[in-house]
């Protein structure tokens, strides 16, 4: 190329060279997270399409639009591919992936190699899942309890589950490869106590995922032997208990909820802090409650089981231990809402995105309350209620952080700035949109309309309809970012490197980065969040 | 009021009310924290907006408020457990005397058999005001029995019994729903319960059947399986004497004690071998595969009525109403 004519673009990770090799073989952990970030995008509209489906079918008390065993496909694809190809790659694989080596101010993850192989098997285990969705589908539930998954389903319930089995080490892999990170390649002054919030809560998440993840895996193998060679092991009729599969299978996703829910947690004190102008409040309180919540976590999963049929003492520990993992959230709540306190905010959109947070995470979480009580549990599980709640905490929750998360760092990922009214508009999309399909779903369920419903009688129907028309409105919410982000990468404006005047290491090099972030490893003499030395964009004169 | 668009479900039992009254407590509890939360947020947002040449004030934080917040939570926390709890405790709780109906769940009904021998499927009849103990098994996967107006729920598990029990309060017809995910028809394994006036229940029962109490079919199965040439009411034979075992603990030979309870009763025709008494050879042949689980339950019913009547087999079985 006759690169020596055109005036030399300065060289970021994004230019170095356009090939597909370039690509396919990189181990750039900023590639990695756009070649994840444009695979969980493809996931997400796929599982989005099945929930629009099912809110579709849902419209009528009848079941009119699709057969009984589609629904059924619905449904458990819906929740396969959100959680497992979704959710818990998003944040971690995209975000987490391009920031965690940015801001512990190392040239890469600890183990690139390892980092592309995670991307790799995530993608053997989206083929799997897609082939499995062609050729006819799985209906097990997302949960695979047994003996219907084992005995019953005449569905691809081991495709479905080696699916899960791969992508669970890619998620193994990306835990071990941040763990390793945060250990050993933290620049030089940059203690414990003064890293971003962000680190924490992804510490904290892969702890889950280092320790919670092969649970899953001998589970799903254990599933696979019973169906396949007729082992018994969770069937009754051939010697097997069906609890033992439940226990098993919570253990792993109960905390994989937290897997979920703790690095959004951590893109929200990040944001918090940066469109308020201020240090977070009580750093150590909201950094050891992520840890906290990673402990406790493990010794919660049987309140998915207290009408399962486990013992009535065994129910009422695991009902107190729930309410003890509802306090280090409440912690963080309260110490986001007080980092406000005094502040000088700024309602940017990713801000909104934290603020819609905030709100519909305490609604999550505190209808968990609900759930965690034993005698108000009885009544609302495997309702609608539990479906409502969930919502809250993964949608409202974690897609709120990730999407706010994409806005904030969007000008570091891509050198560009989206634009602005339509990422406020889409924030507020989503926001009703999330609100008018969630909230009615808590009332029907304490009308007690069971989940997984085709049909449903007549009564519930008006509350049905307002969930479904909410969906749509949700719907369009979540496609505007993905228009705006695609086009401003061509037209949107240039971004510097810190256009939202933040702390943290990211910032500190230009948008987008260098191939190897950093042109000298940065030492840190300052504590994180020091928003007192950091002038607002807005107090910027001139030139930003 | 509202047919198409019930925004509480109706009462209809007797546990009912305590779960609404704790529930109407968290509602406003969750209600006063989101109204809290929301409104600061709003009053920081509005009171800390930028404004050109205003900086923000630095705060590192405070033990003390952290301390608070944590504290206080976990204390309104721990007022919801036990309360929580004490409701659950009675709901998994039946009351010695109640009546018991046996629950046959499968792809995709539920079959229900009072003690006296009436069979309904998908609609289960009761009379208001008395303890309805229900004992529950599945043919194939896990099904769930829910009643949202009795606000019960139980998982009914192949290979087990698990029990529920209400005492319904008003009369009239209510969803009978499967809650756990069960396959195609999942959402078509729906039923009612019907909670009839003492009376009305009364003339039904002895007006449609003309099976014999369950109970009653219990010892014609058991005479037509040969099970009293081992299992001897007047003698230890050589399986132990059932008269009056039920509810009973049992000494294993292992050592162990055990409750002579439905499951075990269960286990025991089924899987003979898994727990053998104190003092008896495992000698009994399985009947997994002779007797399905309708006929479990009539041999369980007769097994029970041998524990009610001291003077043992001769005249458990109360006559079967209406013949």
């Amino acid at each position: 190329m006759a690169s020596t004519a055109i005036p030399v673009e300065r060289e970021h990770y994004l230019n170095t060279d356009y090939g597909i090799r370039s690509w396919l073989f990189t181990t750039d952990h900023k590639r990695i997270a756009l070649l994840y970030l444009v695979t969980i995008t493809v996931f997400f509209f796929i599982g989005g399409f099945f929930a629009l489906l099912i809110r579709l079918e849902l419209l009528t008390p009848a079941g009119d639009l699709v057969l009984a065993d589609t629904y059924n496909k619905l449904f458990t694809m819906h929740g396969q591919v959100m959680i497992f190809f979704f959710l818990i790659p998003s944040i971690p694989a995209v975000l987490g992936n391009f920031l965690v080596p940015m801001m512990v101010g190392a040239k890469d993850l600890a183990f690139p190699r390892i980092n592309l192989l995670s991307w790799y098997l995530l993608v053997a285990a989206g083929i799997v899942m897609l082939h499995t969705i062609i050729t006819g589908g799985v209906d097990s539930g997302w949960t695979f309890y047994t003996p219907f998954s084992t005995a019953f389903s005449n569905t691809k319930v081991i495709e479905a589950g080696l699916a899960i089995f791969i992508a669970g080490f890619s998620s193994i892999l990306t835990g071990l490869n941040f763990v390793v990170t945060i250990h050993r390649m933290r620049a030089p002054g940059l203690t414990w106590s003064r890293l971003p919030l962000f680190i924490w809560a992804h510490y904290a998440t892969s702890i889950i995922q280092l320790l919670g993840t092969p649970v899953l895996a001998i589970t799903l193998l254990l599933v696979v032997f019973e169906r396949a060679f007729h082992l018994g092991i969770f069937d009754p009729t051939r010697g097997g208990d069906p609890l033992l599969f439940q226990h098993l299978f919570w253990f792993y996703s109960h905390p994989a909820v937290y897997i979920m829910i703790l690095p959004a947690m951590g893109v929200v004190a990040e944001i918090i802090p940066c469109f308020s102008r201020k240090r977070i409040f009580g750093y150590s309180a909201v950094a050891m409650s992520s840890i906290a919540i990673a402990v406790f976590g493990f010794l919660v999963w049987a309140h998915h089981m207290f009408v399962a049929g486990i013992s009535l003492y065994s129910a009422m520990i695991f009902s107190i231990l729930s309410y003890l993992v509802a306090v280090p959230s409440a912690i963080k709540v309260f110490n986001w809402t007080a980092t406000m306190y005094k502040g000088s905010i700024h309602f940017d959109t990713p801000m909104l995105y934290a603020m819609g947070f905030i709100g519909l995470f305490t609604m999550g979480g505190l209808t968990g309350l609900f759930l965690a009580a034993l005698g108000i549990d009885v009544h609302v599980t495997d309702t609608y209620f539990v479906i409502a709640h969930f919502h809250y905490i993964m949608v409202g929750g974690a897609v709120m952080g990730y999407l706010g998360g994409l806005h904030f760092w969007w000008p570091k990922i891509s050198g560009r700035l989206y634009p602005e009214w339509l990422g406020k508009f889409a924030a507020l999309t989503v926001f009703l949109g999330f609100n008018l399909t969630f909230f009615p779903q808590f009332i029907l369920g304490y009308l007690g309309m069971p989940r997984r419903y085709w049909e449903y009688p007549p009564e519930f129907q008006v509350l049905n309809v307002l969930s479904t028309a909410g969906s749509t409105i949700l719907a369009v919410g979540y496609v505007l970012p993905m228009i705006y982000f695609l086009w401003s990468m061509r037209y949107g404006k240039i971004a510097d490197a810190n256009p939202w005047g933040a702390a943290g290491l990211e910032w500190k090099t230009a948008s987008p980065p260098p191939t190897d972030n950093f042109r000298e490893i940065p030492e840190v003499s300052w504590e994180a969040y020091n928003y007192d030395e950091i002038p607002a964009p807005a107090e910027v004169p001139v030139g930003r | 009021m509202f047919d198409n668009f019930p925004l509480w479900p109706v009462p209809a039992s007797s546990g009912a009310g305590n779960v609404d009254a704790l529930f109407i407590f968290l509602v406003l509890l969750a209600g006063f924290m989101c109204l809290a939360i929301f409104t600061l947020i709003v009053v920081f947002a509005v009171k800390f907006r930028y404004r050109r040449g205003h900086r923000a004030e630095q705060i590192e934080g405070s033990v003390p408020l952290e301390v608070t917040w944590s504290a206080v939570p976990l204390a309104i926390f721990m007022v919801i457990f036990v309360w929580g709890a004490v409701i659950f405790f009675r709901e998994r709780t039946p009351p010695r005397e109640a009546d018991a109906v046996y629950v046959v769940a499968k792809q995709w009904m539920w079959k229900l058999e009072h003690e006296q021998g009436q069979k309904e499927i998908n609609e289960l009849r009761v009379p208001v005001g008395r303890d309805i103990k229900l004992i529950m098994t599945s043919q194939d996967v896990i099904h769930s029995f829910y009643v949202p107006a009795f606000r019960i729920k139980q998982d009914v598990l192949p290979g087990r019994y698990t029990t529920a029990w209400f005492h319904a309060t008003r009369p009239g017809v209510y969803h009978l729903f499967c809650a756990e995910y069960c396959g195609t028809e999942h959402s078509g394994m729906i039923g009612q319960v019907v909670v009839l006036e003492p009376a009305q229940y009364e003339a039904w029962l002895a007006g449609g059947s003309t099976f014999g109490s369950l109970a009653a079919n219990g010892e014609s199965l058991f005479r037509q399986l040969g099970c009293p040439t081992c299992h001897r009411s007047d003698i230890q034979g050589r399986g132990p004497n059932l008269v009056g075992i039920f509810g009973k603990p049992v000494q294993l030979e292992d050592g162990r004690t055990v409750m002579a309870d439905e499951n075990y009763i269960r286990e025991s025709i089924l899987s003979p071998n898994a727990k053998i008494v104190s003092g008896f050879k495992p000698i009994m042949p399985t009947f997994q595969g002779l007797v399905d689980e309708d006929q479990v339950t009539a041999l369980i019913a007769y097994i029970k009525s041998l524990s009610r009547s001291p003077e043992g087999a001769a005249g458990p079985a109360k006559p079967a109403p209406g013949t």
